[in-house]
């Protein structure tokens, strides 16, 4: 333990807290000077455990840096710089400390040593998140925002249970890899969490939901953060969890069947999200501990986060242009834009390339890992399907998304068609910059595979690999201009599965008042019933535990949450304060029930 | 600004690159009767222009199926969820 350790988010978070103080003449300066700093102090850890903090009688560890970490917080803080430089303009200084609040809360769990400053991290990211959600201003961004919010609640709430069962049953919060061949009841709890933020159907209608709905930059920060700080909490606690490996490969197929239907560009790359991680959770679930498919798999995980991060956002990005330049997102009012915008296209198409996995490009050297690691794992369908979905990628990434914004048929309106051009300065440096870094990905392997956690042997570049994939895509594109009519974007919405919790008010209201009613009447029959012995010990326990740690959890974040909802009074219909201080408190109640009926 | 001009230029001449489109699509097909098959996982693999036609049938597959699932009730209008 060293006392001189600095946290990177700790840099983050002063920087995030400072900003609004900085003159606004010095604060483009700030606004480059501090991600730097953080990439640079990532860049300097070195390994080992550090920044342990006594708490009760918990040892809290804020630093545990290894190869795993490392390679997510490296990417984590290069996008923190990407996303802080592609929104360089925008001068609300309040969209920066959110954004920044968020990036933090994702290198804190990336770094966090227990459960319990994971779980603090974890809910950092939610509550700081929403906010590029709400800075959009729109009607329909303030109730996406609020789903966001309740939706992770939700997530985060399966996560602590997890946490205090682990905790009853092993008297320890240390973050290590847990028993994926006889999982407990507490895994399950905190996996579900887990995957809540990797956006698994059935639980992950919150994503387009609100990646659609973000500010053109918060998006960008949106799609890298959450889903990956997800990936890299599976591996580091489930890997080789059997039931990844099919989850992950429906969410690669579902991604895509969606993206057909869908006529909003930045839902459509949302729904690419969900097919990509789709991958990286089928490659956990491939990540047997100690046997070299395994060990490809969780690199291939890795190396597919770090690239989708960069392409992701690249696409993000690209998209955001056209709807910050334009004011519109969807493809039945955009078309032709070559004109108007070439180089964002140029852009675009780079990351639609990337995320296809062509030859040279980034997704070629990641995804081609993971697939490799089904075929040689002997699930062959694995393979195959993965392979199906790549074809659904660039159907839709690499072609649907460029041609209907920039070619095929011209749909804007007089007003959109003089707004467009390509942006300011710095949102082409990001963009430029993303794209140079996926084309270095994909052309000087070394630089990515030196960093996975374990030693890779695995050439991509095979003859035999290079000529599968061509083939793959090439032919993917003929269909594509074969059926292209039938592609064409229709000015309509899909239904998924936010339709459970987004369709009348009463639905909510009667989730939200009669099954917690019931489980609260249940415990206290339990009670009077009951009064056993071991039930009073273990509530005890919690009661204890509530006391110094979820209310410590609590209040800190409810102060935080506080202070910053303050500031956007005016935009809410209701008062965040309120809204969050009863979902806490709900959440407390449901915690201590489900806790009193599973022990 | 170039990179517009050159998208002018391939523009211009459609109907040649779509010439050299299908060329490339051919050559695929012939360089993979050379290509060494020891990676390859599966029997049918071995077949020149397999993952060709893998391709291109995964393709119509997601279209048509996604297509049949959309109109099956999943795609509304844009205000379903408005009132």
């Amino acid at each position: 333990m060293s006392s001189l350790w600095i946290h990177p988010a700790a840099i983050l978070l002063f920087g995030a807290a400072l900003l609004p103080l900085i003159p606004e003449k010095i604060r483009k300066g700030w606004l480059l000077l501090i991600p730097a700093l953080v990439f640079g102090r990532v860049f300097t850890l070195d390994h080992g455990v550090f920044g342990q903090v006594q708490f009760a009688q918990w040892t809290l560890t804020f630093g545990r840096v290894d190869k795993l970490s490392q390679v997510f917080g490296y990417i984590m803080s290069l996008m923190a710089i990407i996303g802080t430089l592609y929104g360089l303009h925008v001068r609300r200084a309040a969209e920066h400390v959110a954004a920044w609040t968020y990036v933090a809360g994702s290198i804190g769990a990336i770094y966090a040593g227990d459960l319990i400053t994971l779980f603090l991290f974890w809910e950092l990211m939610a509550f700081s998140s929403v906010f590029l959600i709400w800075f959009r201003g729109r009607r329909e961004s303030l109730a996406a925002g609020y789903r966001y919010l309740l939706v992770h609640t939700a997530g985060g709430l399966s996560l602590l249970a997890g946490i205090l069962l682990h905790y009853g049953a092993t008297k320890s919060f240390e973050f290590v890899a847990f028993d994926v061949n006889h999982p407990t009841a507490a895994v399950w709890f905190i996996t579900i969490g887990f995957i809540l933020n990797a956006a698994v159907p059935p639980l992950h209608a919150w994503l387009p939901d609100a990646y659609g709905e973000g500010t053109f930059n918060g998006s960008v920060f949106l799609c890298a953060f959450t889903t990956k700080t997800a990936v890299y909490a599976l591996c580091r606690g489930v890997p080789g969890l059997d039931i990844l490996v099919p989850l992950g490969v429906i969410m690669a197929l579902y991604g895509v069947v969606y993206a057909v239907l869908e006529n909003d560009s930045r839902r459509l790359l949302a729904y690419h999200i969900i097919s990509q991680v789709g991958y990286m959770v089928a490659g956990v679930g491939l990540g047997d501990a100690g046997t070299p498919v395994g060990e490809l798999a969780i690199n291939g995980a890795c190396a597919h986060a770090f690239a989708h991060i960069l392409y992701k956002g690249l696409l993000f990005m690209g998209c955001g242009t056209v709807l910050h330049q334009t004011g519109e997102s969807k493809f039945t009012n955009l078309g032709g834009l070559y004109q108007k915008m070439p180089w964002t296209f140029l852009f675009t198409l780079i990351g639609g390339l990337s995320i296809s996995a062509f030859p040279l490009f980034s997704g070629f050297v990641s995804k081609s890992m993971i697939v490799a690691a089904g075929f040689e794992s002997h699930k062959l369908w694995v393979g195959f399907l993965l392979m199906l979905a790549s074809a659904g990628t660039f159907l839709h990434t690499g072609l649907k998304v460029p041609y209907f914004i920039w070619f095929g048929k011209n749909n804007c309106s007089k007003e959109t068609w003089e707004r467009a051009k390509d942006p300011v300065w710095n949102m082409n440096a990001a963009m430029a910059i993303t794209s140079f870094l996926c084309i270095f990905i994909g052309c000087y392997t070394p630089y990515l595979y030196q960093m996975l956690p374990f030693a890779v042997d695995y050439h991509p570049y095979s003859a035999y690999h290079v000529s599968e994939t061509m083939q793959v895509l090439c032919f993917t594109a003929l269909g594509f201009f074969i059926f292209l009519k039938k592609l064409t974007p229709e000015a309509k919405i899909s239904l998924d599965f936010d339709l459970l919790y987004r369709k009348g008010g009463q639905g909510v209201l009667w989730l939200a008042r009669y099954p917690i009613q019931w489980v609260d009447t249940a415990v206290g029959e339990i009670y009077r019933a009951g009064g056993l012995i071991p039930l009073m010990l273990t509530s005890k326990v919690v009661g204890i535990f509530d006391n110094k740690v979820i209310d410590g959890i609590v209040d800190g974040v409810a102060t935080t949450v506080g202070s910053i909802g303050g500031k956007f009074r005016a935009l809410q219909r209701g008062s965040v304060q309120e809204n969050l201080t009863v979902a806490f408190a709900v959440a407390a109640v449901a915690v201590v029930a489900l806790l009193l009926i599973v022990s | 600004m170039k990179l517009l001009a050159l998208i002018e230029f391939l523009r211009a001449r459609l109907k040649a690159v779509i010439w050299c489109c299908y060329g490339l699509l051919g050559l695929l097909v012939v360089i993979d009767v050379f290509v060494d098959k020891h990676h390859a996982h599966t029997g049918p693999e071995h077949i020149p222009g397999f993952w060709s036609v893998f391709g291109f049938i995964a393709c119509m597959l997601i279209i048509f199926l996604s297509k049949w699932y959309g109109k099956a009730g999943i795609m509304t209008r844009e205000d379903y969820y408005d009132e």
